[in-house]
């Protein structure tokens, strides 16, 4: 028994013991789940007040903001931003946005809560692992944060950090010096908590499956995390190993990264043998992957919700899962076409581009398996469907700018253009937040047991989806204009100062999207105080999360975890009154069925 | 809400499809000897690109408008795949794919697997934070040793030579603007003192990275006088976006006068 102390029950040490294992420190994966996804919307809420700045910014350069020079008074005197400052709001938006936002959430945050629910397993198969994970990547968001306390701020390098500039230290310009470090020990710690990630998500899939859930039967959702996972082993381990190889250039005078004679701000530097191009050679091991990390999980969410609200089975389910795992792998061996733009050997040219476009195959199934599951459809046009059909519009147009950039002779001219920035932003950007926006609306009732309101999430629908193609088509403009990215402001270059009109265009559309995204974070508010009961399965889904309470209990499961008998996607195969049936349902409540797939 | 959605999308695609079709209005004109192949090969893939984007989206909008009040008893039950569809999507993509990738490899073994013709006039490029230098060899077509310990911006010796004890480097000419003769080919020598940077031209369709510690060569043949943009194209520090130079391309005798004044101002 715990001893009693004096005052109120919260106080109690036995009650703030128990709470914080329960809320804080948990190694249940539904609470750890929505830990993910709470620091995801943090973090997305600091990214995109950064992107604001910057396109405030370049759209009215003279605009004086008061307030910054309170927050920065070294930095933007009388309010004017200056380029230090815009560069470190754009290395903290790219981290922010494609570690703590694009790689966590759909991963971390969906996986952890639903990966067992859909296996039909209790728990993930290392649940303290899981606890772990989480708690070093609150750690790395921490550190990462903390840049902006240091003397020259967050780091100015970009969030792909290239040396020369990011090893040299503070004479390589604000924010390079302490900034950097932090930096550099925040991905470092990150890397490690996705490998812990990807550890325990592989062992989940393979080891913690209920009985007859056969690999062909898993939902698309879990095999995209699994792939993800997979591709998450891979590019974490090699960007551990590239930023630590680059903290002990900058903080132990190593040369891994650096060339003899560098002269800086008119000084020799001391340093010989390295070569930039090591950096550029291993980030991209794991930069493009991070493309894919970042939206598998959107291609199987979508495909999932396509065929629950299409009221059909996914069209092509083996088509889309190979098509997924070599969108993985060749998104793994893409990563040394950029080399060509820093003078390596012009000749493996051919094979890099074939690779390249090789990956452009897949992608192409995957959005036919979705043309065609809407095909005939009976189409249920929830706020959760219509954020998977922007999917499908955005995810197909950036995979046509894939094309552009496969090409050697093209791509050498678009990267690092404002086309690579729109590419980028439409890939594992915006494709990476509709899937949240879509999983979030899904899977909402079954996390809380209530339902959001259908009006509001319309009304946000509309206003995103519309904006934000205002926001990045322009930018693949931009792009063939020849207007290089992180440009703190084009007013300087005569030539491509005549975009700038379409850069205040561009603002405002970010503006008028932003202003609707509190309408999102109400509906969530609103709807877990006063939202209607939602039934145990709304959406009539087949999946196992689907057959248990909402929001589901402590163990998951009432009793043993459910036996599977059949495939994850039987629409239209019921009868009477119901045109479903489910994973774990021996027959057809009312009829057996007749397309069994597996 | 579905013909609403379907109208958006078809809007959008509209839209993108027009600025596509006008993409003179987008990428600046053309004036080396390179642009040509490099903007044909645009164009066939803006067609191809264009159709597939079109194709996509449209699909998507037909069919939201189409299903939006479908009765239930009509729609198509439990179609699971088809392994013709399958492979038809794939075979097409594939084509197009081979064959986009066929005419970009030409493009790109006649634009990068070529040296620079005989008689090219070699000019280095010098990046530093945030600046741009171009030597010329000066009459002995050779260029001096580099000191890095010399190199200072406040003494004027952007790029440590030094004249008094190196013979070939006493006729080299350092200029802050790249100035080049019209139908001459130009062989540039590319190389960084501090961190990455990069030499893009869009008009010129040429884009190499400066890597400090390496010196890369490109060539062009400059088709049309004038004065462009050289602007750097890597995030390379603060002053980043104010990294630019001129590119100006000049005739022969306008360039041979230009060069002398340059060379009388060392």
């Amino acid at each position: 028994m715990a001893p009693q102390v004096p005052g109120h029950r919260f106080l109690q040490p036995q009650f703030l013991r128990d709470t914080a294992r329960k809320y804080v420190f948990s190694s249940n994966h539904k609470v750890i789940g929505v830990q993910y996804y709470l620091l995801g919307l943090f973090a997305v809420g600091g990214g995109v007040m950064e992107s604001l700045l910057m396109r405030v910014h370049l759209a009215w350069p003279r605009l004086p903001m008061p307030w910054l020079s309170t927050l920065s008074p070294i930095g933007a005197p009388g309010g004017i931003m200056t380029p230090e400052i815009y560069l470190a709001l754009l290395t903290m938006h790219g981290t922010l946005m494609v570690f703590f936002v694009a790689t966590t959430v759909p991963q971390a945050a969906f996986g952890s809560y639903f990966l067992p629910l859909q296996i039909g397993s209790r728990e993930m198969a290392f649940p303290r692992l899981n606890m772990v994970a989480f708690w070093l990547t609150v750690l790395s968001l921490a550190l990462l944060l903390s840049t902006v306390f240091t003397a020259g701020g967050p780091p100015t390098s970009g969030w792909t950090a290239s040396p020369p500039m990011s090893a040299l230290g503070s004479i390589a310009g604000p924010g390079e010096g302490m900034g950097q470090t932090l930096w550099l020990v925040s991905i470092g710690i990150f890397s490690i908590a996705s490998l812990l990630v990807a550890t325990n998500f592989i062992a989940t899939t393979l080891k913690s499956r209920t009985r007859g859930m056969s690999l062909m039967r898993l939902p698309l959702t879990v095999w995209a995390w699994f792939i993800t996972a997979i591709l998450m082993a891979f590019a974490f381990t090699v960007l551990l190993i590239a930023t630590a190889l680059l903290l002990m250039d900058h903080i132990g005078g190593y040369s891994f990264f650096l060339p003899a004679n560098l002269v800086v701000s008119g000084v020799l530097q001391r340093y010989s043998g390295g070569s930039p191009l090591l950096w550029d050679h291993l980030f991209w091991f794991f930069r493009h992957p991070e493309v894919y990390i970042a939206i598998v999980p959107g291609i199987g969410l979508t495909s999932h919700l396509l065929s629950v609200f299409c009221r059909k089975p996914v069209f092509g389910y083996h088509a889309v899962l190979y098509a997924t795992a070599a969108i993985g792998l060749f998104g793994l061996v893409v990563q040394d076409h950029p080399m060509l733009t820093k003078g390596t050997n012009s000749f493996p040219a051919l094979g890099l581009s074939v690779v390249a476009m090789a990956v452009v195959i897949p992608l192409v199934v995957v959005i036919f398996s979705w043309l065609a599951t809407l095909w005939g459809g009976a189409i249920r046009l929830t706020a959760a469907m219509l954020f998977s059909l922007s999917f499908v519009t955005v995810f197909s147009t950036a995979s046509v700018s894939c094309i552009f950039l496969a090409q050697t002779p093209l791509g050498l001219y678009l990267r690092g253009t404002y086309f690579m920035v729109a590419h980028l932003h439409l890939m594992m950007g915006l494709a990476a937040i509709f899937a949240i926006f879509a999983g979030t609306y899904f899977w909402f009732p079954k996390v809380t047991g209530r339902l959001l309101n259908e009006t509001l999430a319309r009304i946000h629908f509309g206003f995103t989806f519309v904006g934000c193609y205002c926001i990045f088509l322009p930018m693949y403009f931009f792009g063939l204009s020849g207007l290089p990215d992180c440009y703190a402001t084009i007013k300087g270059v005569p030539t491509l100062a005549a975009l700038q009109p379409w850069n205040v265009f561009i603002t405002g559309a970010a503006l008028a999207t932003a202003a609707v995204q509190p309408l999102f974070l109400f509906n969530l508010g609103r709807s877990l105080l006063k939202g209607a009961r939602s039934p145990q399965n709304p959406w009539e889904g087949t999946t196992l999360e689907w057959t248990i309470p909402s929001p589901p209990p402590a163990a998951n499961f009432p009793g043993d975890p459910p036996i599977i008998y059949r495939y994850p996607y039987e629409y239209g195969a019921g009868s009477g009154t119901r045109d479903y049936i489910m994973q774990h349902e021996l027959k057809a409540p009312s009829a057996p069925s007749k397309a069994a797939f597996c | 809400m579905a013909l609403m959605l379907s109208l958006a999308i078809t809007l959008i695609t509209i839209l993108f499809g027009g600025m596509l079709i006008w993409k003179h209005a987008w990428l600046p004109p053309a004036i080396s000897t390179i642009a040509g192949p490099i903007d044909h090969q645009f164009t066939l893939t803006f067609i191809v690109c264009g159709l597939l984007f079109a194709t996509a989206q449209v699909t998507v909008a037909y069919l939201v408008w189409s299903q939006r009040s479908k009765p239930q008893s009509e729609r198509h039950h439990a179609l699971h795949g088809s392994h013709t569809l399958e492979g038809t999507s794939i075979l097409v993509a594939t084509v197009l794919l081979v064959a986009l990738s066929a005419t970009s490899y030409q493009t790109w073994t006649r634009v990068h697997w070529t040296g620079p013709a005989p008689g090219a006039l070699r000019i280095e490029v010098w990046g530093e934070q945030f600046a741009w230098y171009f030597r010329y060899p000066g009459p002995d077509d050779r260029f001096g040793p580099v000191h890095f310990n010399l190199m200072s911006d406040s003494t004027g010796n952007y790029l440590g030579l030094d004249r008094q004890r190196d013979p070939a480097s006493r006729d080299d000419i350092v200029t802050a603007t790249l100035g080049v003769p019209v139908d001459h080919p130009i062989e540039l020598i590319l190389r960084s003192k501090d961190v990455i940077h990069c030499f893009f031209v869009p008009e010129l369709r040429l884009k190499q990275d400066l890597v400090p510690g390496m010196e890369i060569p490109i060539h062009f043949t400059a088709t049309r006088t004038g004065r462009y943009e050289i602007v750097c194209g890597r995030l390379c520090g603060l002053g980043h976006y104010n990294m630019h130079a001129t590119l100006a391309v000049m005739t022969e005798p306008q360039f041979k006068a230009w060069l002398l004044r340059m060379a009388a101002e060392q």
